[in-house]
């Protein structure tokens, strides 16, 4: 097994170790902080009352969301292109990351649109803009699951990834085409900074930082459990 | 010490329960599967070494 | 490509090639709907565009994982992957003969099965239309899907999984295009974006699939 002949691995985990405590612990701090700050001290809107405190959950996890398979798409990119292991195994443990964002931002966004829609889920654009992309994890992991190989794996889910990412954008303008006509600047406005005033932008940017310390915290220690877990097959492979 | 959450307590402490609960439940799957991986490993290494 | 092409066609029609099995398939959804939602003229009407399009797209999922198998099992894919012919015509040809196969007899049947679902009439040129139109995007991304899963054994379920989403943007203005026509307006727009991604999808997918069969064959 040449993988673990690669300095990459070993550098890699090399520097993580003692880096991740510091994005755990950072990520907590930020994370409760934030939180207890939305949650506790910051007041009603006007329209949407108490729900607006929602917002501290839903916006940072939407964010991450995207964001874990926009890291999926590069990582995918550099494995084909440089053919790092680590980066191929960096996209794999991102998946599932990707998919409790997804699925936190899914919740939040149905449970807040029902005292605004009066129905948790009216097939709003971008709430179901994000039902496709948990969709497209879905299948990211089950490919990687499905072959055994683990290079051939790696190569045939960047791909995946690849053709995955084009149509989840036309899926979005095909889905906003879709349901254009019900929901014009609706409550989901608030998503967009400029709308959120200040008083809740601050602990919203505390919960963004502890959504996002988190996600590379969580990523990290996938990876680093991965780069284990190869490790352990090759050593049993040569054993058995 | 609760905020008057009006009406719409119900909603936000659902909101705020189930995103918790994904989160932990992704902490801790895994902060599992790291340690029993990494606890084989030392295992096996052991064999070799040892 | 012409060989190949016609050597899958001819597979296809042969008896146990599956060619009946996707219209019929397509008849047995069509027919189950009524079922499910009820009888009523205004309702079928109404949701018949849709239901046309997503039977359809069913239809075509059922025969995609044939379309590298049987290669891949005796090894003639691995021959045509050496071949002179570059991996990127033969995908086209495999995708060409699945949608012969299977995209233009359920853009045919349509119509007919629309009776059933109470399909305006003035609707009928844009189901044949959108059909004709959005089939090969479902018969080359189905490829790309085969060629993903062609060493999975029993890979059928994760073909769906990966391909369906796959599906949605072309499902979206195809059933659009349908609906604004039968409700009289002008259905240019979603026409136009579901001949822009059967365009697109035709031109790049093959170089994907190409791709895809070389990790898969090595």
């Amino acid at each position: 097994m040449s993988m673990w002949e690669y300095a990459n691995p070993k550098k890699f985990m090399g520097w993580t170790g003692p880096v991740l405590p510091w994005l755990f612990g950072g990520a907590a701090l930020c994370l409760i902080t934030g939180l207890i700050w939305g949650f506790f001290f910051t007041p009603d809107d006007f329209r949407q009352g108490s729900t607006v405190k929602i917002i501290y959950l839903h916006v940072p996890s939407a964010l991450m969301a995207i964001n874990a398979w926009m890291m999926m798409l590069v990582a995918s990119l550099i494995w084909l292109v440089r053919r790092h292991h680590v980066s191929a195994l960096a996209a794999k443990a991102a998946a599932p990351v990707g998919v409790a964002m997804t699925l936190i931002a899914l919740a939040t966004g149905a449970i807040w649109g029902q005292p605004m829609w009066g129905t948790y889920w009216a097939w709003d654009p971008r709430l179901t803009s994000f039902l496709i992309l948990f969709l497209f994890y879905l299948g990211y992991m089950a490919l990687w699951a499905a072959i055994d190989d683990p290079d051939t794996a790696a190569d045939l889910t960047s791909v995946l990834c690849m053709v995955g990412s084009v149509f989840a954008l036309l899926s979005r303008y095909a889905v906003n085409f879709w349901n254009q006509g019900l929901h014009q600047g609706a409550s989901l406005s608030l998503d967009k900074e400029k709308n959120v005033a200040d008083v809740f932008y601050q602990p919203l940017l505390l919960s963004i930082a502890g959504f996002v310390l988190l996600f590379v915290g969580l990523v990290i220690l996938r990876t680093r459990t991965e780069i284990r877990s190869r490790r352990l097959g090759a050593l049993l492979r040569r054993e058995g | 010490m609760m905020p008057d959450l009006g009406k719409y307590a119900v909603e936000v402490l659902l909101a705020y329960g189930v995103s918790i609960a994904i989160l932990l439940g992704l902490i801790v799957l895994s902060w599992r599967q790291s340690r029993a991986v990494k606890r084989q490993l030392e295992q096996v290494e052991a064999r070799r070494h040892g | 490509m012409i060989a190949v092409l016609l050597r899958d066609l001819k597979l296809a029609t042969r008896a146990g090639g599956g060619f009946g099995l996707g219209l019929v398939f397509f008849l047995i959804v069509v027919v189950l709907v009524p079922f499910g939602v009820g009888p009523e003229t205004a309702v079928l009407s109404r949701i018949a565009p849709g239901i046309l399009w997503v039977a359809a797209l069913l239809a075509a999922l059922l025969s995609l994982d044939r379309i590298f198998a049987l290669d891949h099992e005796d090894g003639t894919l691995t021959l045509l992957a050496t071949a002179p012919i570059p991996l990127e015509t033969v995908a086209v040809a495999k995708a060409s003969a699945h949608w012969l196969t299977t995209g233009v007899p359920l853009t045919i049947a349509a119509p007919i099965l629309g009776v059933l679902l109470q399909l305006q009439p003035v609707a009928v040129g844009a189901v044949i239309v959108t059909l004709a139109l959005g089939t090969p995007a479902l018969s080359i991304i189905g490829t790309f899907g085969a060629a993903l899963t062609v060493g999975v054994r029993r890979g059928g379920l994760l073909l769906s999984l990966l391909v369906l989403p796959l599906y949605v943007p072309t499902l979206i203005f195809g059933a659009e295009a349908v609906r604004r026509s039968a409700d009289g307006l002008d259905a240019t727009t979603p026409l136009l974006m579901l001949a822009g991604i059967t365009a697109g999808a035709v031109a790049l997918l093959p170089f994907a699939t190409a791709a895809v069969l070389r990790m898969n064959l090595r």
